[in-house]
């Protein structure tokens, strides 16, 4: 008896959704920014998780994951910046006070 | 054998369904951020029941030591008055939240109803077939069909601009 594949998904598809939750409901931008991490963990769980059910002897879906995680970070280090960046100018960084652009 | 690491699945699952749950509902951001750790540790973890080691290092060694501690540096340089007063509009909780609900059946919908096409004939060669490190370093190295060189290079030049643009942009002027 073996992990059905289907079970992998669903709690893939879980971590995702709640990561969609979070990242409609926060206000703060780290916190909206720790939602997308959710997000993106779960696609390349998914990544990894059809790779070695659907095509156990290729290994493409595992460098997709290991280049997504590296693109991750480096997403998360620009946004971060930017965070920083905004933070100094407005002095908050609740996404409500993010309206400079329209004046 | 096989009981484990059904038993350990679950337990792995639950763990890291509740530690995201607490990583979007947390009121200090700093919380979330360590629930955040916790849930992409059980990922590494389930990384390791799929037999992919290699992968579960980057993970533990990229996530957990690397982005973490870059979201900490973060929250602690833009904490002054924390956000425990963040006030949620009931309106907008209850809209993500029948968001994410109807996304979620729809998907889980789906990938219950599917037929995956190589599915059913590969589940015996699941068991110990771990990726080989060399195979790896091959692959990621190699120019032919199937083999990453470009993408790594690619991805080399993409984290260069990274590190050229987090610094233009958070610096003082």
């Amino acid at each position: 008896m073996i992990v059905q594949m289907e079970h992998y998904l669903v709690v893939s598809a879980l971590m995702f959704f709640i990561g969609v939750y979070g990242f409609i409901s926060r206000k703060n931008m780290i916190a909206v920014l720790i939602s997308l991490e959710l997000m993106l963990n779960a696609v390349e769980i998914n990544f990894s998780v059809f790779n070695r059910y659907l095509y156990p002897e290729r290994l493409e879906g595992m460098f997709f994951t290991l280049f997504g995680i590296a693109i991750t970070a480096a997403e998360t280090a620009v946004a971060l910046a930017i965070i920083i960046n905004v933070y100094r100018h407005i002095g908050d960084i609740n996404i409500r006070k993010m309206n400079k652009l329209k004046d | 054998m096989d009981i484990a690491s059904l038993l350990i699945f679950y337990a792995l699952a639950a763990f890291m369904l509740g530690m995201s749950l607490l990583a979007v509902t947390a009121r200090r951001v700093l919380h979330a951020a360590t629930y955040l750790l916790f849930v992409l540790i059980g990922t590494a973890g389930l990384y390791l029941l799929l037999n992919y080691h290699f992968l579960a290092a980057v993970q533990l060694s990229v996530y957990a030591g690397g982005i973490v501690i870059l979201f900490i540096f973060a929250i602690f340089l833009t904490n002054e008055h924390d956000s425990v007063s963040e006030k949620h509009r009931p309106l907008r909780l209850i809209l993500a939240g029948l968001g994410a609900v109807s996304g979620l059946c729809f998907t889980v919908l789906v990938a219950f109803t599917h037929l995956f096409k190589n599915y059913s004939a590969n589940t015996t060669i699941l068991g110990d077939n771990e990726v080989n490190m060399k195979i790896i370093g091959n692959t990621l190295m190699g120019t032919e069909k199937y083999q990453y060189l470009l993408p790594f290079e690619m991805l080399s030049i993409l984290l260069l601009a990274c590190i050229i643009g987090g610094i233009l942009i958070a610096r003082k002027q």
